[in-house]
């Protein structure tokens, strides 16, 4: 458990970065330290003027999938942007921009809402993930 | 001879977490903030209706060292006492 939880975070759709939050949040709780890398699309999603938008659902969710997870919505379940807020206030959270995604996708970091802590390559992350695990999402 | 009885004083609550309505990962969250701004040996109520959490709080219990002193279900709630460590 001391080892960090490592998360790299690559696809952009409310559900997996619902998923990712919840990963997140359970670790923090647990007094385990988290760094959070955001590539491609999960980047794209924590853009500040996006990051409150619908940013969608992964294919296989379909039809039914998008009814379950508005129900959930409308109960009043937390975002994923409010479950990270709260596992970052809780504990060692670092969330990270991936510098090559920045380029690829023309981001600046003050375009970034202040979740991101910073932009580093991938060589700080592996070095930061220690011989914890690294998860892709 | 007579025996007394000797009842165990009731566990006297220093804070509460109200739960329930709440999915994963909240209830366990929620309770580990809380229990950051208390005392050691002060006790947490927890209530939470998430199926997952009797699972969840054993298994925080366990890797925090925040003994779980009780549990009990109500209905679909779930009552949980924590005591910090």
């Amino acid at each position: 458990m001391d080892e960090p939880l490592n998360l790299v975070l690559f696809s952009g759709t409310d559900d997996k970065l619902q998923a990712a939050a919840v990963l997140t949040a359970g670790a923090a709780a647990l007094g385990r330290p988290v760094n959070v890398f955001l590539q491609y699309w999960a980047l794209d999603a924590f853009r500040r003027g996006r990051i409150a938008g619908d940013h969608g659902l992964a294919p296989e969710a379909g039809a039914e999938g998008r009814a379950h997870v508005e129900t959930m919505r409308r109960a009043g379940q937390a975002g994923w942007q409010d479950v990270l807020r709260q596992a970052k206030d809780l504990g060692e959270v670092d969330i990270q921009a991936c510098s090559l995604s920045m380029d690829l996708l023309d981001i600046e970091a003050t375009d970034l809402d202040p979740l991101v802590d910073g932009v580093e390559g991938i060589t700080a992350f592996y070095l930061n993930a220690g011989a914890g695990q690294v998860l892709f999402i | 001879m007579t025996i007394q009885e000797i009842e165990a004083p009731a566990l006297h609550i220093d804070a509460r977490v109200d739960a329930r309505g709440l999915s994963c990962p909240m209830p366990i969250v929620r309770t580990a903030m809380a229990v950051r701004a208390m005392l050691p040996g002060a006790h947490i109520e927890v209530l939470a209706t998430d199926p997952g959490s009797t699972r969840d709080f054993v298994a925080w219990s366990r890797a925090t060292g925040h003994e779980l002193v009780e549990q009990s279900t109500e209905g679909s709630t779930y009552r949980f006492v924590i005591r910090r460590k």
